[in-house]
């Protein structure tokens, strides 16, 4: 059911780069020195039980978050460093797929896609705007979805409409948070597939939070373990769940099992 | 960057409640700021603009006009006894008028709109910070406080004087009904002696305040709504915020912008 064709990866080329990232919200200390590479092309899982901080690492390299201690280089930028015109044209380059889609509720499925499309490529007309929307859709598989309201969708079809929002400004990095939770096996297993179209089609680098083992498997080219803030492990999902580390065999045992 | 020592405990200059008081006292004036920065910069999101003003104005008036109707007419009714005794009764459109439009049109207005406008902007606002959608918009490479907040903000401006308008015809309508039924006067005559003592100064104040009111039901709903905490319960505290201190506000206001009318005439 897994459809993963190997993606080519170019280790030259660095598209994030973490280095002693640290954050905390008061005297909660949830990153506690961060260092990790993505490279260009390459999908790179980051998994952790809930709380851990995964979703925070994904908010600081979008500018969302400030790091307390560290430095965030995204395509050879420092993202905490940008001016607010630099961020935005960074974020250009940068996919962002919410846990829960992030559907603007006001708007159709079409003005959801046209919103950021409209409003960063002011010259396009009627026509080009209407041909990239039913491109991404298609892409995703929800054409027959465009001229419906969010609250018409379920689950796992707000997720891929939040990633044809996201890939109509066509990034050079995908992030996905959580993209499978809430979701049964069946819709968890397409939009694994379509995380690794996504990355086949587009060729973009992606990191890809997640607690589902499934989905790591599936999507990561590399696994990394968070635990208490920090990296517990880095590699290929067979050599991080090879490690004789208690705190990775729970965290395998429980995902199986269940 | 930075060093890397840490307290281990939060401190406070004052106290929790008095730092978070001046912190957001500070973000406040804060996100003031950003509005006239932005409000005059392109591009402007003038269709949004245009459903904010039919959201906020249109919709509205069933609401404003009961309660401009009803306080027409109870205002009326209670101001007869008090003329009758005096043999002034003929002086009620006036009093009735110069009252609506100094003071009564203006602040039920405001207030009607405080619970209507400012809660729905709260919680609209604060919904869309909870699901992450503002977050959505801001890395989309979009501005969500031009669309969300600067559109908003200016729809509450124009509008509110709009209403204030429509609440002070409303009521002068109901105060003609009670006073036609009571003394028969004509509705021509109503309007005679309605308008006899309307100064312009009457009409700009009533305009000043009201585009004063208007902006402070705006920015406070959005400020509360944009930084409404994670969680449905964060929603309801926006929306009961926004409308708690731009209620509070407007009474404020209504102080010092009558002080300096008083002043003026």
């Amino acid at each position: 059911m897994i459809n993963r064709e190997a993606s080519p990866i170019d280790r030259n080329t660095k598209v994030i780069s973490i280095r002693g990232l640290e954050k905390s919200f008061g005297t909660m200390d949830v990153l506690k020195g961060i260092d990790l590479d993505v490279y260009k092309g390459e999908n790179v899982v980051v998994l952790g039980r809930s709380g851990t901080g995964k979703s925070v690492l994904i908010k600081i390299i979008s500018g969302l978050l400030k790091p307390d201690y560290g430095t965030v280089n995204v395509l050879g930028n420092e993202v905490d460093l940008l001016s607010d015109k630099d961020l935005q044209a960074l974020r250009l380059k940068i996919g962002f797929s919410f846990q829960n889609g992030a559907l603007y509720d006001s708007m159709t499925v079409r003005g959801n896609l046209e919103f950021p499309l409209k409003r960063n490529f002011r010259n396009l007309n009627r026509k080009q705007i209407n041909e990239a929307v039913e491109e991404v859709l298609e892409g995703v598989g929800l054409l027959q979805a465009i001229d419906q309201m969010p609250s018409g969708l379920s689950g796992g079809q707000r997720k891929r409409i939040g990633i044809a929002r996201t890939l109509i400004l066509r990034p050079e990095i995908m992030l996905y948070d959580e993209p499978t939770a809430g979701l049964d096996p069946i819709t968890s297993i397409e939009i694994n597939n379509l995380i690794n179209q996504v990355q086949q089609k587009y060729h973009t680098s992606s990191i890809i939070i997640t607690h589902d083992l499934t989905c790591a498997k599936a999507t990561g080219d590399r696994v990394a373990m968070m635990l208490d803030g920090t990296f517990l492990h880095q590699g290929t999902f067979d050599e991080v769940f090879g490690s004789d580390d208690p705190a990775v065999k729970a965290f395998y045992e429980y995902n199986f099992i269940q | 960057m930075a060093s890397t020592t840490r307290p281990a405990t939060e401190k406070y200059f004052l106290s929790k409640g008095l730092d978070g008081t001046f912190r957001d006292m500070y973000n406040g004036y804060r996100f003031i700021l950003r509005f006239f920065k932005e409000v005059f910069m392109s591009p402007f999101e003038g269709r949004e603009f245009v459903r904010q003003c039919y959201e906020i104005g249109y919709k509205s008036l069933p609401l404003i006009s009961l309660t401009g109707f009803i306080t027409g007419i109870v205002f009326t009714k209670q101001s007869r006894p008090s003329l009758s005794e005096f043999g002034a009764t003929s002086w009620l459109p006036s009093l009735i008028s110069i009252a609506v439009l100094r003071a009564l049109a203006p602040l039920v207005t405001a207030l009607i709109a405080a619970g209507k406008v400012g809660s729905n902007i709260g919680a609209e606002l604060g919904s869309m910070k909870v699901t992450e959608q503002i977050d959505a918009m801001e890395v989309s490479a979009t501005n969500p406080f031009k669309f969300l907040v600067v559109t908003r903000v200016l729809a509450t401006t124009l509008m509110i004087p709009v209403l204030m308008f429509y609440t002070a015809f409303v009521a002068l309508i109901g105060s003609f009904i009670d006073i036609h039924q009571n003394e028969l006067t004509s509705f021509v005559s109503f309007m005679e002696k309605a308008f006899e003592r309307i100064t312009f100064l009457d009409v700009y104040s009533s305009v000043a305040k009201t585009l004063v009111y208007g902006f402070t039901i705006g920015i406070v709903g959005c400020y509360k709504g944009f930084n409404a905490s994670q969680g449905t319960e964060g929603v309801g505290k926006a929306a009961n915020a926004a409308v708690v201190l731009s209620m509070f506000l407007i009474f404020v206001e209504e102080i010092v912008i009558v002080q300096i009318t008083n002043f003026i005439r």
